[in-house]
C-alpha cells in the first residue's frame, strides 16, 4: 500500500535536530543568566543605590544571609498556594464539566462567573480577613479564587466544543450523556485543562502573596512587606526571586504532566520519532 | 401506518423536515417516501445541499421528522437508534486513541457488547484485529490517527462504524475528501466488508460512479427541499470489479443518473 505516513528522517537532519533539541533545553537558562548579567551591569554601570534597585549579587547575598526566614516564608507561601491550587483544580474541573456539558447551564452561569472574575481579588482580601482572621486561610482562599476561573473556562470550552459529527456517532451508539463526557469530552478537554494549569499556578502564587501582603503574619508577601518597611530592599527582592523560582518550578511540573498526558495534542516531530 | 407489507427494514413515509423551532426554518426534506430492504445497499445521490445528510439524521433518529413516519426494523423511530453505525466525510477519529482503540470505542458503548466486553475482551480484540486486517490496516493498530494518511483514517472510521455489527450502516460521503485512487481502493474494501456481513447500508454520495459500483439501488434526490425523484436498480453481479464501471451498462446508468440530477437542479 502506498499510504505510509511516518516521515523517514535521514541521519543527518536527525543529528541536527538533536543538537537543536539540546540547545532548546539550555536556552531558558541562558536567557535567565543574560537577564541577571544585564541587570548587574546596569546597576554597577549607573551606580544605582541598593535601596533603589539592588544588584543580583546583593540580592543573592541577602538571600544567603536570611536563608532561614526566607525558606520558612517560602514554605508557608508554597503550602497556601498548593492548597488553594488543589481546590481550584477540583472545583474548576467539576464546575467546568457541568458548565461545558449543558449549553443551558453554560448560558445561565457564564455572565455571573465573568462578573465574579472581574472583581479585583485584592479588594476581597480584607473581607476574608474579617471573616477568617489573619493567617493562612485568607491566602489559601485568594489563591483559589484567582486560579479556579481559568481552569473552569478551559475545561468547559474543551467539553462544549466536541465536534457535532462525533456526537452523532456516539448518540447513534446509544451513549449516555456521562459516557459522552467520559469517552470524548474529558479527554478532549485535557489539553485545555493542562494549558490552564500553567496559567492557574502562576496566578495562584499571585493570589497567596497578595493576601499575605494585605494581612498575614508569615509567607513571602509578609516577608517582603517587613523587609521593605525596614529598607532591606535586597531582601525584598530575594523574596521576589524565590517566588519566581517556585512559579517556574510548578510551571515546569505542570508542563511535564501535560506532555505525558496529552502528547497527542502537541504531536511535534519529536513525538513522532519517539513513538514510532 | 403504511400500506406496504412490513418487509422493508427502513421505511420513510411522506417525511418532511424543517429546521428551526417555529416552523420558519429551511425546509430540508419534503414528502420523502422511500424504503430499503434488509441487507440492501442503497445509494442516495443528488445536487449539493439537497438534504441528503438530513435524510441520514432522520433515519437514524438523531433529528425528529417534522411530519410523516419513519420506521426502522418494524418500529417507529422516536430517538437515536442504537443499531446504527455511522461514518462521515470527516473521519472523526479520537486523536488520543490508537487506531485499535478507536475501533474499540463502539464496543465500550453499544449494548450488548459493552456489558460483555470485560469478560470476553480477548474475543472482541481478535474481532477488531480481524476487521482491521480485512480493510488493510494490519500493522497500523498502534498508530495514532495523525500518523495515518487520509485514506487509512477513513478505513479506520469505517471499521469503527461496523465493529459492533450494526444492522444499519449510514455512510455520509465517507470517501468525499479522498483522491480517486484511494477512493477506488476503499470501494473494494467496503464491498468486501458488505459482502462479509450484509448490513443494510444507506450511502450518501456525490459520486455517481461510486453509487453505480457499490449500490444495489440508487435513489436520486431533487434540490432542496429534497424529494426522491428517481429510483434505479443496479443490475450488476457481485462481487463487482472496478472495470465494470467503465463498461456500457454502468456508463449508461451514470449518464442517466446525471440527467436526473441536472433536471432536479433546473427544477429548483
Amino acid at each position: 500500500m502506498s499510504e505510509i505516513v511516518v516521515p523517514a528522517t535521514a541521519a543527518r537532519p536527525r543529528r541536527r535536530l538533536s543538537r537543536r533539541k539540546s540547545f532548546r533545553r539550555v536556552l531558558p537558562w541562558l536567557v535567565i543568566a543574560a537577564i541577571f548579567l544585564l541587570w548587574q551591569a546596569f546597576v554597577d554601570g549607573f551606580r544605582i543605590e541598593s535601596f533603589v534597585l539592588p544588584s543580583p549579587t546583593a540580592i543573592f547575598a541577602a538571600g544567603w544571609q536570611w536563608h532561614g526566614p526566607i525558606l520558612a516564608s517560602a514554605w508557608q507561601t508554597f503550602m497556601e498556594t498548593a492548597i488553594g491550587f488543589f481546590f481550584a483544580i477540583v472545583v474548576g474541573l467539576c464546575a467546568g464539566i457541568v458548565i461545558g456539558s449543558s449549553s443551558l447551564i453554560y448560558d445561565g452561569f457564564y455572565p455571573a462567573l465573568v462578573g465574579f472574575n472581574t472583581i479585583p481579588k485584592v479588594a476581597v482580601v480584607p473581607i476574608l480577613i474579617i471573616w477568617f482572621g489573619v493567617g493562612a486561610i485568607p491566602a489559601i482562599i485568594t489563591a483559589f479564587l484567582l486560579s479556579f476561573f481559568p481552569i473552569l473556562v478551559n475545561v468547559a470550552t474543551g467539553i462544549a466544543t466536541v465536534e457535532p459529527e462525533l456526537q452523532d456517532v456516539l448518540r447513534a451508539l446509544g451513549a449516555s450523556k456521562w459516557q459522552m463526557i467520559r469517552k470524548v469530552g474529558l479527554p478532549r478537554a485535557m489539553p485545555y485543562f493542562f494549558a490552564s494549569l500553567k496559567v492557574a499556578i502562576t496566578v495562584a502564587f499571585v493570589g497567596s502573596i497578595i493576601a499575605e501582603t494585605v494581612g498575614s503574619n508569615g509567607g513571602i508577601g509578609n516577608l517582603m512587606l517587613v523587609a521593605s518597611s525596614r529598607f532591606e530592599v535586597p531582601l525584598a527582592f530575594a523574596g521576589l526571586l524565590v517566588t519566581g523560582a517556585m512559579g517556574i518550578g510548578m510551571y515546569a511540573i505542570a508542563g511535564v504532566i501535560e506532555a505525558r498526558m496529552t502528547g497527542w495534542a502537541t504531536r511535534s516531530g519529536m513525538d513522532l520519532n519517539t513513538r514510532s | 401506518m403504511t400500506q406496504r407489507p412490513m418487509k422493508s427494514f427502513v421505511e420513510l413515509y411522506q417525511v418532511s423536515l424543517r429546521y428551526g423551532e417555529d416552523g420558519d426554518g429551511t425546509l430540508a426534506l419534503q414528502d420523502t417516501t422511500l424504503h430499503v430492504d434488509k441487507g440492501e445497499f442503497v445509494a442516495v445521490v443528488g445536487p449539493s445541499g439537497c438534504g441528503k445528510s438530513t435524510l441520514m439524521k432522520v433515519v437514524t433518529g438523531l433529528w425528529p421528522a417534522t411530519a410523516g413516519g419513519v420506521i426502522v426494523n418494524g418500529r417507529e423511530v422516536d430517538g437515536p437508534l442504537s443499531i446504527t453505525g455511522m461514518a462521515f466525510q470527516n473521519p472523526t477519529l479520537l486523536p488520543w486513541r490508537t487506531t485499535f482503540d478507536n475501533v474499540m470505542l463502539p464496543l465500550e458503548i453499544a449494548q450488548p457488547h459493552a456489558a460483555k466486553l470485560r469478560r470476553e475482551r480477548a474475543m472482541y480484540e481478535a474481532k477488531v484485529s480481524d476487521l482491521l486486517a480485512l480493510v488493510g490496516l494490519k500493522g497500523f493498530e498502534d498508530k495514532f490517527p495523525w500518523q495515518l494518511s487520509g485514506g487509512m483514517q477513513q478505513r479506520a472510521s469505517i471499521c469503527r462504524a461496523v465493529i459492533h455489527d450494526p444492522s444499519l450502516l449510514m455512510l455520509d460521503e465517507p470517501f468525499g475528501a479522498l483522491d480517486m485512487f484511494t477512493r477506488e481502493e476503499l470501494w473494494l474494501a467496503l464491498q468486501e466488508l458488505w459482502l462479509a456481513r450484509r448490513p443494510t447500508v444507506i450511502l450518501v454520495t456525490h459520486d455517481l460512479r461510486e453509487a453505480a459500483f457499490l449500490a444495489d439501488r440508487v435513489l436520486v434526490m431533487s434540490a432542496r427541499p429534497g424529494r426522491i425523484v428517481a429510483d434505479r436498480t443496479v443490475a450488476l453481479p457481485r462481487p463487482r470489479a472496478l472495470s465494470m464501471t467503465y463498461e456500457p451498462y454502468a456508463v449508461g446508468l451514470v449518464q442517466e443518473l446525471r440527467d436526473h440530477i441536472s433536471a432536479a437542479r433546473e427544477a429548483a
